[in-house]
């Protein structure tokens, strides 16, 4: 009979628990909103996103033409 | 007995308190907050580079904060640091485990660390004195394999593992600062906060944890999947957390909503998530598959708007780098693919 070591996990949980739904909440229309505004805020600056010209990709190998 | 009985009722008397009070600020959806933006167009990438080198199985990679360096791990027994650009190999460090599940590089770009059936977080140092790597330190103290680690700095790093734990580590003095408990399951993924205070963790629990570093505390609990969570990362702005699961979604939670805000799946997808990794500013959502592609997710609108299909088996491991510049995949075909 392990009585007390589960009693006192359950106290764990339980206090957990109290922690946990303590928490102030945000609306989920403010949340939205800003998640919203960081990512068209950000855009620009994403190129997976908005894509890029070969020149601006260090990816992508430039084609030298040489003479010779 | 009458003890435990109470306890279990006023467990089950705050879990109703939490739904009540998630349900009490949700006063609109993700959806209909952003039905006025478009969805983003179809996005195209194609392979740039294909590292290879690895004889076996990639399980993982993660970029350098430079955005050119990356490191990977293979069941080959190797850890090789690449330069991106120009694909060569930087470093192949030997391991001294083959089993190897998770790697990392530290943010100065000195350290790299690695782990897996060994139950061990190894660090290793790049930049000795006589241009060896050789291991630094080895972090023993989990009892179930490593399943992923991230660095805070040169002397911190935080570790996941199946032993159900995630811990914090004094990497100088080997020692655990601190240990995080709570998860009923694996721990398989774990993610730092862009402002280092926090991280996450997802578990064979079907849960997701929000950890407070400094006080050590589990601040937030995320259920709704319906089976064990392996991927887990931010949003760019460090408040929402991104979730990839054998259920076959991936899902979005609000941090401070306390809540999920939207699930991304399709009926055409049936195999499980892997890894995942939101573009820089976090409109768009990678995901690698079983099915041996990656799915590209709009992250506002939750419709799927590409496809990276190039490798040959699962891809188990994804990343995008610091600068936003490049996606990497990394697969059990053993090759690693750049991505932009």
């Amino acid at each position: 009979m392990s009585g007390s070591s589960s009693i006192v996990a359950m106290k764990k949980v339980v206090q957990q628990l109290r922690f946990e739904a303590s928490l102030n909440r945000v609306k989920v229309s403010q949340a939205a909103a800003d998640l919203q505004q960081f990512c068209l805020q950000h855009a620009q600056q994403d190129p997976l996103l908005t894509g890029m010209s070969s020149s601006n990709n260090p990816f992508r190998p430039q084609k030298v033409c040489s003479f010779l | 007995m009458g003890e435990i009985e109470e306890l279990r009722k006023e467990a089950d008397s705050l879990k109703d308190q939490i739904t009540a009070a998630r349900k009490a600020v949700q006063d609109t959806t993700l959806q209909e907050a952003v039905a006025s933006i478009t969805v983003v167009g179809r996005v195209q990438m194609k392979t740039r580079k294909t590292l290879r080198g690895h004889l076996a199985k990639i399980y993982a990679m993660h970029w350098g904060a430079d955005a050119k360096l990356c490191v990977s791990a293979s069941q080959d027994g190797k850890l090789i640091v690449w330069d991106s650009i120009t694909t060569n190999k930087v470093n192949a460090i030997p391991l001294k485990s083959s089993w190897v599940m998770t790697c990392a590089y530290a943010p100065s770009g000195n350290l790299v660390a690695c782990g897996g059936l060994d139950n061990m977080c190894s660090i290793y140092n790049l930049k000795g004195k006589d241009g060896n790597v050789k291991v630094m330190r080895e972090l023993a103290a989990h009892t179930g394999y490593l399943s992923c680690c991230r660095f805070l700095s040169d002397s911190e790093i935080i570790t996941s593992s199946g032993d159900c734990t995630c811990v914090l580590w004094d990497i100088e003095t080997g020692t655990q600062k601190t240990i995080f408990a709570g998860h009923q399951g694996d721990c398989m993924s774990l993610a730092v906060s862009p402002d280092f205070n926090f991280f996450i963790s997802g578990a064979c629990d079907f849960t997701a944890k929000l950890w407070d570093i400094r006080e050590g505390q589990c601040r937030q609990t995320f259920g709704g999947h319906e089976s064990d969570i392996n991927a887990i990362g931010f949003f760019p702005n460090g408040n929402a957390v991104i979730t990839g699961s054998d259920d076959a979604t991936c899902k979005l939670y609000d941090l401070r909503a306390d809540q999920e805000l939207i699930t991304y799946q399709d009926s055409g997808i049936m195999c499980g998530v892997t890894s995942l990794a939101p573009s820089f500013s976090g409109r768009l959502l990678l995901a690698g598959y079983d099915d041996f592609n990656v799915n590209i997710w709009d992250a506002l609108k939750a419709e799927r708007v590409g496809v990276l299909a190039g490798h040959d088996n699962r891809v188990s491991c994804i990343g995008v780098s610091a600068d936003g510049m490049a996606c990497c995949t990394g697969s059990w075909d053993s090759f690693l693919k750049i991505w932009n």
